[in-house]
């Protein structure tokens, strides 16, 4: 190795008649292609970056203040936050067993079933609360209406966040399964484990990252989840009204002192999740180093 | 005692036909054979982990063919030793155990015998990462014959380790059979390895079982 190295810096340097069989600057052929890559990443930080700022410096802490003051303001983050909480549960109810499914087993139909799992990603947001809205306009959907208030009532703002943000939660699972090899199941299976006691035993600790980061993800986008909401559970204050709901009621009166202030108070939450699953993320390798 | 007759096993294009051998009880035997010849597609078979299409597979006189994989008794230690990363080795010497509900002071004695005999006993609190290959193949093997099982398999378990540590393991791995009585079947493609260990040598080449010894 160390030979053929020097080979290469040595041979050329003989050769010192032509000026053409000098070896390439080192630098001067690299440093473009860092230069390329760090002003494309930079611009997109530098975007996101001064978008945060930009709130920042158009509100005031007594925006803030005002805006945590009001009681329809506290209701949505009231909501918010117990919405997207129950949805995150739902969804790692839903999505931990699928991405298992989908991640281990053959079966017909799987094509089938992992096209429509795309489909809530791909759909744009209204048309998902939309086709919600007329999901419980079937004589199903007022069947079951009549045993539990859903449109316009709180059971539809998490339904509307549920059907989005848990297919991000079974996609993020799905890869996290595919990324573990089935080998340790296999041998848990030797070792006297029926299938059931190799993915509560040795699958699904192996996946707890995997399971922490889909939870994230799932929370995340239900605290962001407007589109559906509004069509399915309309924009009624103290009633269905979460975060990005205010946003939105608070722009259209023209108080964009407060739609800001709201904002940051989503920032904020967003930032506290990813925060926590990055210190949990962390734990387990720390765990392993001590 | 192992005993394959007429054993036939299709994995996509790739088909093990018409398997059959027999490796008396108490026999270390060593399943030869290049890259792709089949060996693990075999031992997998064997343990239950992959469906067979014909023939017969017989344990210390039962019929497993058809037998889930924790009904066969096998002890199987995959080529990458898949040992569970959330586990520390005390944990993984004390699974099976566990599994079968055994009571606390058993599990303990175990733990305490298999350590002692795999020279694992400083480890006991540690997780896989981080352990040498050496010392990952020595808890894979422990927690493969935890429950003491009647046959164990192991696949190319000393790959990739460097000479010291392999000459070690050939001695460990004796030392386990003498001490255990345990029928083995190993495979591996190392000639070295097979001299060393082998009572009986297996030779397998494009799915059909060409040689025994």
């Amino acid at each position: 190795m160390t030979l053929s190295l020097e080979k290469s810096i040595v041979l050329p340097m003989n050769a010192t008649a032509d000026p053409r069989s000098r070896p390439p600057d080192r630098c001067r052929r690299d440093w473009p292609f860092f230069a390329g890559l760090a002003i494309l990443s930079g611009v997109y930080i530098l975007l996101i970056l001064a978008m945060i700022v930009a709130d920042l410096a158009f509100t005031t802490p007594q925006h803030l203040l005002r805006a945590l003051a009001s009681p329809e303001i506290r209701y949505s983050i009231k909501l918010s936050l117990i919405s997207c909480t129950l949805t995150t549960l739902l969804s790692l109810w839903i999505a931990v067993p699928t991405g298992y499914l989908m991640s281990r087993f053959r079966f017909p139909g799987k094509r089938l079933m992992d096209a429509v799992l795309d489909i809530p990603i791909v759909l744009p947001p209204l048309v998902i609360g939309l086709s919600l809205l007329i999901l419980f306009q079937t004589p199903v959907g007022r069947l079951i209406q009549r045993v539990v208030p859903v449109t316009y009532a709180i059971p539809s703002v998490i339904l509307a966040q549920f059907a989005v943000a848990c297919a991000f939660a079974v996609r993020t699972m799905l890869v996290t399964f595919d990324q573990i090899s089935p080998r340790c199941e296999q041998v848990a299976l030797t070792l006297g484990c029926n299938r059931s006691q190799a993915f509560w035993r040795v699958a699904l600790p192996e996946a707890r990252r995997g399971v922490l980061t889909a939870a994230t993800l799932a929370w995340a986008r239900a605290l962001g989840e407007f589109g559906p909401i509004l069509i399915f559970s309309g924009a009624t204050r103290m009633r269905t009204e979460v975060l990005p709901t205010t946003v939105f009621l608070e722009l259209s009166i023209g108080n964009i002192e407060a739609a800001v202030a709201v904002s940051l108070i989503m920032i904020v939450a967003a930032l506290a999740v990813l925060t926590i699953a990055r210190v949990f993320g962390l734990r387990a390798p720390l765990e392993r180093v001590l | 005692m192992i005993a394959v007759e007429h054993l036939k096993v299709r994995v996509g294009g790739f088909a093990l036909e018409d398997i059959g051998f027999d490796v008396p009880t108490g026999q270390y035997a060593v399943l030869m054979g290049r890259t792709g010849a089949g060996k693990t597609t075999l031992l997998e078979a064997l343990c239950g982990l992959k469906p067979v299409t014909g023939g017969t597979i017989r344990l210390n006189e039962r019929d497993v063919t058809r037998l889930k994989p924790a009904e066969r008794g096998i002890g199987y230690v995959p080529q990458d030793r898949a040992l569970f990363q959330t586990m520390t080795v005390r944990e993984h010497l004390a699974f099976a155990l566990v599994l079968r509900k055994a009571g606390r002071q058993v599990i303990q004695q175990r733990v305490a015998e298999l350590s002692r005999l795999l020279g694992i006993e400083h480890l006991l609190e540690r997780r896989p990462h981080g352990l040498s290959g050496g010392e990952a193949q020595r808890v894979a093997l422990g927690r493969a014959l935890s429950v003491r099982p009647g046959i164990l398999c192991l696949d190319e378990p000393l790959n990739a380790l460097d000479d010291d540590t392999r000459q070690e393991m050939y001695k460990l791995l004796a030392e386990v059979q003498q001490s255990t009585g345990v029928t083995i079947l190993h495979v591996t493609h190392n000639l070295d390895e097979a001299e060393q260990l082998a009572d009986r040598i297996l030779v397998l080449r494009d799915g059909k079982m060409v040689c025994q010894t």
